[in-house]
């Protein structure tokens, strides 16, 4: 049987160049050029999966990205193993390996099946309605449902492939390489605008470039043999870039574009070394052109859902431009002239046709006499009212229509058939630009929602914009194109054009049938099981928004999006809720348009530039001495050194005793600074502190609280004042770029009369901290020109030194409550002024300290790390620092805020100390605390925000 | 993603700027005078507005600088911007 399925044909497949490849785990031909879908089709292969719900057999049912059934897994098993993938999209090359997915043990034979006789107890809502209780056992069914949904696998290792973004800057933007945006881009380009057109597809041209009938002509040329040589033409023209296998995803606000350029995916595997898969272009136009043509209408009627039933432009497709027939006996169901071009091209080849259903009573076309004159039988008025045939269709029962379409009526006829085209007319793919924020309108006579109020500088032309008569479109782009370009020259003199199609149509959304609506399966959604039932359903129980029928139903909730039945189950709601189609709108349509790799979305940022982290400059050193690392903001610091492999509960002991007994050192570099000066440097930090400024000497040190407007802990940290003008400012590690943020918001909006300009100044010093009994001794050895005596030298000062003849700042400063300095140098030097003060103090035992050591000592003092202690809830009362919070100022940043009525209230959570009967036992960070565990609900008191065993006290 | 007009810079990406809410509410000079429901008026009140907003933005991976922008949120299409202390421009 599969011999004769493939015929000469186009330029399109290359027969001297024949691919194999692996489907489910067998060895196929195809040629060159070949979908893996046409190339199955030419296998003879129309079950290619299962539905998602009730598991039925499923068939390749169009050629393109619009496609709901033939989703498959590519690439078994490997790294590039990927989900989810359209076979109508895959171009195969030697070596493809593919298989079903959403079926097991196999597509012909599949245990999920047994969902489809029990669909009577599976309607719409059914998990909504069945998994919600008890609640105890919502585990259980989770895992049922992803065992046997599972729509494919996703890959256990790290994707081999290489992906980038680019930029795109230009004056136009063509979406679509069909009949009118070909003519669109040569019109642009031609007119010096620079242009770039782009298309999904591999080739240009859309559908009319396999179009070879009698029955559509331009300038007495076959519309194929026409835009070749347009094609050929605009190939060459300067300013205008082509791209194939490129797919828009997302039309934003001001004509800023995502698309996906696949770039490898149709070569074999080892010829993609080293090169870029895929790459998200980020374009941005000065004005777009769309021109995404349309989506051919499947039919609602029970069971429509077979193998061998295809979209009749799916089949006309598949012998123009694959030369693959999809049967050998064919009947076309239609209700508008569409069918009848698939059959000329069926007739043209000799392929049967059994017979044309066509809804409508009247048919007057050339095409459609054409067909008749091949003695081809046309049911007219009829409409199919059963299929058969389980792993593929075989047989149609056909009724004839009432008057008013709402009943079948007389007998029934069976046909034959292997195959079974079918038409209901196009929907215009407006998803691009609703997403852009365009408005659409609903056009009566044919039933279509096509673009009415544009939001940015953008023009729909062709099929999209709901043109579908060749000379509509080729008429239509080229005024339209006129004006929005704003050009004289349209490149085109006359056109002349014959087409034999009519526009007529008999719309029906939902065919009738002779059973009652609940005994069929008339599938709306195919890729989720949604079928009219369903819809009605939702209706029945009260749903009436489209979006809430949607959700209920799943309708158009797959990675298709529904792309082919969403004008179904709109039509259907209208119809049920009687009201007019125009009233519901649409669906909102999300991008992406058809599904990305997470590979394009994030491009080259994987590894280690996923996330870039900040190296502080000691950081090498740290690696050196077997640092292990935790990530604070951006930054890499150094967290605790295990020696001898100590855990980090041990070496945190020991660092902490160290510090206590003779001296750790930390590299606080990472702590974030802010260069303050200016006249008003004083008044500025009294209105962002709650404490007081003006009075701080110069050479003297301060610790400092913010708050925010409403009164809640900011951020905290120690200033220096190094001038009558000058002040250093320090602040938590992670609140650094926020601090800067907030201080430069208050100084430019609400207080520009101030003469202060702040500078981070955090990159620009290391910052070392030596602490402990012995820090002096080992301090005076590094800066012996410094008096380090405590008269000259107190607590709570700066002085400025030099190391080397290098300048540094030198504050005393604790964090941990011991005797400390802090070294600020620049920051290139501050790996060798760490590694003096090893030297130093080697006779002390010096030991570095990482972060969780800083936490521990602090906390053995009782200092707050805002941040850990604090949440965006808690004021400097609540965390009994009332002690900060200057009385006297007449205000500063929060003030107000902190005599509200809830900031006043008594029952306010509090920072307290808390120490454990057994002082071995430490609680844990999170932990609750509760008044009484046997009572229930739980009263929770509160919880711990940092907890700790400190060697030093001994609990 | 809008092109946003910096007063400073020129048009850059929006991805460059940060939203900072409302514009034209000035901070109470005096604080410790108003009750607790003329302050929450102050904190916490902001207006969200379908249509024409005005609204402060920061061009904080650029020049730093706070600025007003005149937005129609229904469309996103932005009417005006202009520097900090400069009066609102009419309608
Ligand atoms: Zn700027």
């Amino acid at each position: 049987m599969t011999n004769n399925l493939r015929f000469k044909t186009s330029r399109f497949i290359d027969e001297t160049y024949r691919v194999s490849f692996k489907f489910n785990n067998k060895i196929y031909f195809g040629f060159k050029g070949d979908t893996l879908a046409s190339a199955l089709l030419a296998n003879g292969i129309h079950l290619v999966g299962r539905s998602f719900k009730y598991h039925r057999p499923r068939g390749i049912m169009t050629s393109g990205s619009e496609e709901p059934n033939a989703i498959i897994q590519l690439h078994d098993n490997s790294s590039r193993t990927e989900p989810n993938v359209r076979a109508t999209e895959v171009e195969i090359y030697e070596g493809l390996v593919a298989s079903s997915q959403n079926c097991w043990p196999s597509v012909n034979f599949d245990i999920g099946g047994i969902n489809n006789l029990l669909s009577p107890i599976l309607p719409a809502g059914f998990y909504y309605k069945t998994f919600m209780w008890p609640v105890s056992f919502w585990e259980k069914y989770e895992y049922f449902i992803r065992k046997s949904a599972g729509l494919g696998k996703s890959p256990k290792v790290a994707d081999p492939d290489i992906y980038e973004h680019n930029y795109i800057h230009c004056d136009v933007l063509v979406i679509g390489a069909g009949i009118s945006g070909i003519m669109a881009a040569k019109m642009a380009a031609k007119n010096g605008l620079k242009t770039l057109l782009v298309d999904e597809k591999s080739y240009l041209g859309g559908s009319s470039i396999y179009d070879n009938s009698e029955f559509s002509k331009i300038n007495n040329q076959t519309t194929s043999s026409w835009l070749e040589k347009e094609i050929n033409e605009i190939s060459k023209l300067e300013n205008l870039e082509i791209k194939t296998r490129t797919s828009v995803a997302a039309f934003h606000g001001y004509n800023f574009l995502l698309a996906r350029e696949n770039l490898t995916d149709h070569l074999p595997i080892n010829q993609r070394e080293n090169k870029v898969r895929q790459r998200l272009l980020k374009i941005r136009a000065k004005k777009v052109i769309t021109a995404t043509g349309s989506i051919e209408r499947p039919l609602i009627f029970d069971n429509n859902d077979r193998p061998g039933i295809l979209l009749s432009s799916a089949i006309k497709k598949y012998i123009d431009l694959y030369g693959v027939a999809c049967g050998e006996n064919n009947v076309l169901f239609t209700n508008n002239d569409t069918a009848y071009e698939t059959a000329v091209s069926l007739i043209q080849r000799g392929i049967k046709i059994n017979a044309i259903i066509d809804n409508r009573e009247q048919i007057d076309s050339k095409i459609s006499y054409e067909v008749e004159k091949n003695n081809i039988k046309i049911y007219k008025g009829y409409t199919i009212v059963d299929t058969y045939g389980y792993r593929r269709i075989n047989k149609i029962s056909i009724m004839k229509l009432s008057k008013d379409g709402q009943t079948v009526i007389g007998e029934k006829t069976k046909l034959n058939c292997d195959c079974l085209g079918v038409s209901g007319g196009w929907t215009p793919a407006v998803h691009l630009f609703t997403q852009s924020g365009g408005k659409l309108k609903f056009r009566e006579e044919d039933q279509v929602f096509i673009p009415d109020v544009y939001p940015s500088d953008q023009i729909s032309i062709g099929s999209c914009n709901g043109d579908f008569g060749l000379e509509e479109i080729i008429k239509n782009t080229l005024s339209s194109i006129k004006k929005f370009l704003d050009i004289d020259n349209s490149e085109y003199k006359t056109i002349e054009i014959i087409s034999g199609l009519n526009q007529s149509k008999r719309n029906i959304w939902l065919l009738p049938s002779d059973k009652s609506i609940g005994k069929t399966k008339s599938f709306v959604d195919y890729q989720n099981d949604a079928t009219s039932k369903d819809i009605k359903l939702a209706l029945r129980e009260g749903f009436r928004s489209i979006e809430h029928v949607k959700r209920y139903t799943t309708t158009g909730m797959g990675t298709d999006q529904g792309k082919l039945g969403n004008m179904h189950a709109l039509g259907i709601i209208s119809e049920t809720a009687g009201t007019k189609m125009g009233e519901h709108g649409t669906t909102t349509f999300r991008p992406p348009y058809t599904p990305l790799t997470f590979g394009t979305i994030v491009g080259r940022n994987v590894g280690e530039f996923f996330d870039i982290f900040r190296r502080t400059p000691i950081h090498d050193w740290h690696v050196a001495n077997n640092a292990k690392f935790e990530n604070v903001g951006q930054w890499k610091r150094a967290w605790y050194y295990p020696k001898n492999n100590e855990n980090m509960h041990q070496a945190v002991q020991r660092e902490s005793k160290a510090a206590r007994d003779s001296a750790g050192i930390l590299d606080a570099s990472t702590l974030g600074k802010i260069d303050i000066q200016g006249t008003d440097a004083s008044e500025f930090l009294n209105r962002v502190y709650t404490n007081a400024w003006s009075k701080l000497a110069v050479g003297k040190c301060r610790y400092g609280l913010m708050l925010n407007e409403d009164g809640m802990v900011y951020d905290d940290g120690v200033t220096t004042r190094l001038g009558e003008n000058h002040y250093i400012m320090t602040t938590t590690t992670g609140g650094a770029a926020n601090v800067l943020g907030k201080l430069e918001d208050y100084l430019q909006t609400e207080w520009p009369e101030l003469d202060v300009y702040l500078s981070s100044v955090t990159d620009h010093y290391a910052t070392i901290s030596v602490c402990g009994p012995n820090s002096k001794k080992i301090v005076s050895k590094v800066i012996p020109d410094l008096d380090l005596s405590d008269e000259k030298f107190t607590h709570m000062s700066f002085k400025n030194a030099k190391i080397d003849n290098i300048k540094c700042r030198v504050m005393r400063i604790s964090f941990t409550g011991e005797h400390s300095y802090e070294i600020n140098i620049q920051a290139n030097y501050g790996k060798s002024v760490w590694e003096k003060c090893m030297e130093a103090g080697k006779d002390f035992n010096i030991t570095p300290y990482g972060t969780e050591t800083m936490h521990l000592l602090r906390a053995e003092k009782g200092f707050i790390i805002v941040g850990q202690d604090t949440d965006a809830t808690m004021t400097p009362i609540d965390l009994q620092m009332d002690w900060i919070v200057s009385k006297k100022k007449y205000d500063f940043i929060g003030k107000r805020s902190l005599y509200r009525s809830d900031t006043i209230r008594e029952n306010r959570k509090q920072l307290v100390g808390l120490l454990t009967e057994n002082p071995d036992e430490v609680l844990e960070e999170g932990a609750q605390i509760v008044a009484d565990i046997k009572k229930t609900p739980i009263e929770m008191l509160g919880h711990v925000t940092s907890s700790y065993y400190s060697p030093n006290l001994k609990k | 993603m809008f092109l946003i007009n910096c007063p400073f810079c020129g048009e850059r990406e929006q991805s460059e700027f940060k939203a900072g809410g409302e514009a034209h509410i000035v901070r109470p000079k005096q604080p410790t005078e108003l009750s607790d429901d003329e302050w929450a008026e102050y904190l916490f009140m902001r207006k969200n507005i379908k249509g024409i907003q005005f609204e402060r933005w920061n061009h904080v991976h650029g020049c730093r600088k706070w600025f007003n922008m005149v937005r129609d949120t229904s469309n996103d299409q932005i009417k005006a911007v202009y520097k900090m202390g400069e009066k609102p421009p009419v309608k």
